[in-house]
């Protein structure tokens, strides 16, 4: 079943970085933008499923680490010319805590 | 309300100017663009393609009709601009209609030359300019049997091949005695001239037209001493004069071309021009690249940002003839003053020619081998001196040091299925697809786009060649200085000098003093940025985790299913029994998958999960080993062989050589990784002539070795010097690795290092100056006591950097 589980708080997240929950269907990073925006994607890259959660990030997308593929962090779509689209899911943040809602955006 | 900019003239460089432009304000004007001809914006530099029949028009279409109305652009396709009223700020069209404007830009482009000889207006007497001419030739082809070509320059060759290729016998008629002899010199010319002979073409040389024959229409061309041939077809191509007819009606300064400053600005300040039509610093152009520096520079001013400035282009010329490699750049002729390399190959059609002057390049010319024209015009623009490598300078980059990853070097050549990029596997024809399709015209376009060449960077050189080749005479390479990326217009050297001099600590200071485009930089820039400030400030700066590449913030290897590897530090090479326990019992405790040996002498333990790190680290650090920085950019290993302890032909103790040079030099960031290697003896069991910085050892003493790489390519290093005394070993390698660290761009290894500055720039600071290598030692000792603490021990033991390591939450 599909809810809004807290999963940590803002200050859990370094600045332009980004952290693993883990769960039964695979990790999922969730990550902290220089303005505190908070984006979650399944941690696997389009191309070749390299760690999301481990690249940088800056701006609103994040570099995999594996080939340096640009990926939007807001909606997963790897960015021009490069073409793929991480799965991304809903979060949201209330009060400090951050909320993750566990079934992927359609 | 928004100003208005009207464009006169529909062609590669004013779309090219609009295009920047609304990349960087597209919603500043409202832009109205006049063209004479009835298309959108095509490629003109693919209708040599076009007429060869190798491509359609579709295919080479830059701006379809659709593109001006999806960006809000008025286009005026059939209308010539006959008339400009510059006080009221207004043009006039040749139906009557008129347009009034904010800012004017002209970009007329060039009318092709028609030798005024008798005859000269008969139909079937055409240029090679546009869609028409193309379309007129391609309808003579096929009623027609007989086609004469004036002018033997690039223009004119590409035309005679089309037409021969559409079936015509075609013959070439050149005022010279060389073929494009403003691109080639005699050998060269006469290379090329045989091997278009053996495809069929015909040519007069030394030949001067003096009429056109026929009643009502073309019959023939007779020459000056009376010789007279057939033609049912004859194609001026003798040269092209700037279009300006319009800027001198209307009273704009012009000379040989319509005369802007350095913002592309005429001298009315409301009028701007570009492309072929322009007379820049006296310098006229007709190739692309400058065309599209100007455009860039000029969309800078239209956006009233006013920071380009643009200073001139040095261009380079290839030939667009299928199969016909050839190359020109600068002065290949040369005069008193130059010196001359040749190198020349008759039978195997390789021909090469530099033009020197004072030990730096004037000049290239190349046939049949072309694929170091890109590196040549690099050496060219750069002014470097070449006299340390100019023994090897006629074998080409590939050369310098040694062989290399072998590659194709005659692009044109090259099937369409034969793989470019060995990294990506890439092959020729996937490249020539996308730089066609998809109108490509840089390196980094055809990098993002097809990955070629994008990640080792062995096959830059001939990537290169092939987008020279698919976009003949008209690509010339990245504007001389680099941007360190395209977050900044500020060179590498420019951001290190600017961290040095303004005293900058931390990243945010260096990308709002040089003005950033992008808030927070990118993946490329952030861990460069990170390095600088670091080398330049070791005990001020705040280290930046989240600007460094995963490996160095996990401290391990990531691999491609995402686990890492861990390599512990054995110094010099050499282990103990209780290090081997150590490691068999990680392996065995954490149930590891595979240990392999590296080739630096390490043990590596692959497969380890993130979260295993820290418990990992903790074991091997309990039998007293430390982090092996196998993942960083950083010194990596000191190789040795056991030396003079054991070897029967050992002239020193290289093994202890080596662990002291590691205990020296472990934990320094650098701009690379960095190897070093200690051979006992010139047997060299250690392979230290390959390695960032080698140690040969000798009876007398020591030779050190730097610049060598056993990688991508491989290069053997230049001997630097040779001393006396393990201290002065030391004392050189502070300095070397120092002036490296101090002076390499990020991510450059120390051979393109010293290929860039050259072994006597390195010479001068570490060998020849004793001041200065005591001083360079002494920062590499000062920045050494801030790295030299474990990274392991600090997240094993000391709780550094816990969040890097275990899961935010767990569910489900």
């Amino acid at each position: 079943m599909s809810e809004w589980i807290e999963v940590g708080t803002i200050d859990d997240i370094p600045k332009l970085g980004a952290r693993v929950v883990k769960t039964a269907k695979g990790n999922i990073g969730v990550f902290r933008t220089a303005e505190d925006e908070i984006f979650a994607l399944l941690d696997e890259c389009p191309h070749k499923k390299g760690p999301l959660s481990q690249g940088i990030v800056h701006g609103k997308r994040v570099t995999c680490p594996l080939h340096n593929w640009n990926i939007e962090l807001d909606g997963g779509e790897a960015v021009a010319p490069d073409e793929g689209c991480a799965i991304s899911y809903a979060v949201k943040v209330e009060g400090g805590k951050v909320m993750l809602f566990t079934s992927p955006t359609a | 309300m928004k100003e208005k900019l009207v464009v006169i003239g529909n062609g590669m460089a004013g779309m090219r100017a609009v295009e920047e432009l609304l990349e960087i304000a597209p919603d500043m004007y409202d832009i109205v663009v006049f063209g004479s001809e009835p298309y959108g914006n095509y490629n003109r530099i693919l209708l040599s393609p076009v007429l060869a029949g190798e491509k359609t028009i579709d295919e080479i279409m830059l701006n379809s009709v659709e593109w001006y109305a999806e960006n809000d652009i008025t286009l005026h396709s059939s209308k010539t601009i006959v008339d400009i009223d510059r006080r009221a700020c207004k043009v006039i069209a040749d139906d009557g209609s008129e347009e009034s404007y904010d800012r004017l830009l002209i970009a007329t482009g060039s009318n092709p030359f028609i030798i005024p000889v008798p005859g000269h207006e008969l139909p079937g007497v055409i240029s090679f300019r546009d869609i028409k001419d193309v379309d007129d030739m391609l309808d003579a082809s096929k009623a027609h049997k007989h086609a004469v070509v004036i002018g033997g320059g690039l223009l004119g060759l590409e035309a005679a091949n089309g037409l021969m290729l559409q079936g015509m016998h075609v013959t070439v008629v050149h005022l010279m005695d060389t073929l494009m002899e403003r691109q080639m010199d005699s050998a060269s010319g006469a290379m090329l001239k045989t091997s278009l002979e053996e495809r069929g073409l015909n040519f007069l040389m030394s030949t001067s037209t003096e009429a056109i024959v026929g009643e009502d229409h073309v019959k023939g061309v007779r020459f000056k001493g009376g010789l007279e041939i057939a033609a049912d077809l004859v194609v001026m191509a003798v040269g092209i004069r700037p279009n300006m007819a319009l800027a001198q009606k209307v009273g704009l300064h012009c000379e040989r071309g319509l005369v802007v400053n350095d913002t592309m600005q005429t001298y009315d300040p409301r009028v701007y021009s570009v492309g072929e039509c322009v007379q820049h610093r006296g310098e006229t152009y007709g190739l692309v690249a400058p065309l599209f520096e100007q455009a860039k520079v000029c969309a800078n001013h239209l956006a009233k940002m006013g920071i380009a400035k643009y200073e001139g282009s040095i261009t380079s010329t290839k030939l667009k003839v299928t199969g016909i490699d050839l190359f020109s750049a600068g002065d290949f002729i040369g005069d008193e003053s130059t010196e001359e390399i040749v190198m020349q190959d008759a039978a195997a059609g390789i021909y090469k020619k530099v033009v020197l002057k004072d030990n730096k390049i004037q000049g290239a010319v190349m046939y049949g081998d072309t694929v170091d024209g890109a590196w040549y015009f690099q050496l060219m623009r750069d002014g470097t001196d070449v006299s340390d490598f100019r023994k090897s300078l006629m074998l080409g980059q590939a050369h310098l040091g040694d062989s290399g990853h072998g590659g194709e070097n005659a692009a044109a050549t090259m099937a369409d299925t034969m793989e470019v990029c060995g990294c990506n596997g890439i092959n020729k024809g996937e490249i020539v697809q996308a730089i066609t399709v998809k109108s490509l015209f840089t390196l980094d376009d055809v990098r993002s786009h097809t990955k070629a060449s994008n990640s080792c960077g062995s096959c830059t050189g001939l990537v290169e060649q092939i987008l020279a080749n698919t976009l003949g005479g008209d690509y010339s390479a990245a504007p001389h200085l680099k941007p360190m990326c395209k977050c900044t217009e500020h060179t590498h050297d420019e951001v290190r000098k600017a961290i040095r001099v303004e005293h900058l600590t931390d990243i945010p200071s260096v990308m709002n003093l040089l003005n950033w485009k992008n808030a927070d930089g990118c993946a490329s820039c952030r861990p460069a940025l990170n390095y600088y400030l670091l080398a330049a400030w070791p005990a001020e700066m705040k280290d930046d985790a989240q600007s460094r590449f995963i490996n160095e913030r996990a401290h391990a290897n990531i691999q491609k299913d995402g686990t890492y590897s861990v390599i512990p530090r054995m110094w010099g090479g050499q282990t103990t029994p209780n290090e081997l326990r150590a490691i068999a019992d990680v392996v065995d405790k954490f149930e590891l998958p595979e240990v392999k040996l590296t080739g630096g002498q390490r043990i590596d333990i692959l497969g380890v999960k993130k979260d295993q790190l820290p418990a990992v680290w903790a074991d091997l650090n309990a039998a007293g080993m430390v982090s092996g920085h196998a993942y960083g950019k950083a010194l990596r290993t000191v190789k040795t062989c056991v030396g003079k302890t054991w070897c029967r032909f050992g002239t020193q103790d290289s093994t202890t050589l080596g662990m002291d040079l590691e205990k020296l030099t472990w934990g320094s960031w650098m701009p690379h990784k960095f190897k070093i290697a200690v051979s006992g003896c010139p047997r060299n069991c250690a392979e230290a002539t390959i390695k960032d910085l080698g140690v040969v050892c000798v009876d007398s003493g020591y030779e050190l070795h730097v610049g060598g790489n056993g990688g991508i390519k491989v290069r053997v290093t230049d001997l630097l010097c040779k001393v006396d005394t393990e201290a002065e070993v030391h004392e050189y390698t502070k300095a070397y690795i120092q002036l490296y660290r101090e002076e390499a761009h990020y991510l450059e290894r120390t051979a393109p290092w010293i290929e860039r500055v050259g072994l006597s720039h390195v010479k001068k600071y570490v060998l020849d100056d004793p001041e200065n290598r005591l001083a360079l030692a002494a920062r590499f000792e000062e920045s050494q006591k801030y790295s030299q603490t474990d990274p392991w021990a600090e997240r094993a033991s000391e709780g550094v950097a816990q969040h890097e390591f275990v899961a935010m939450k767990e569910i489900g």
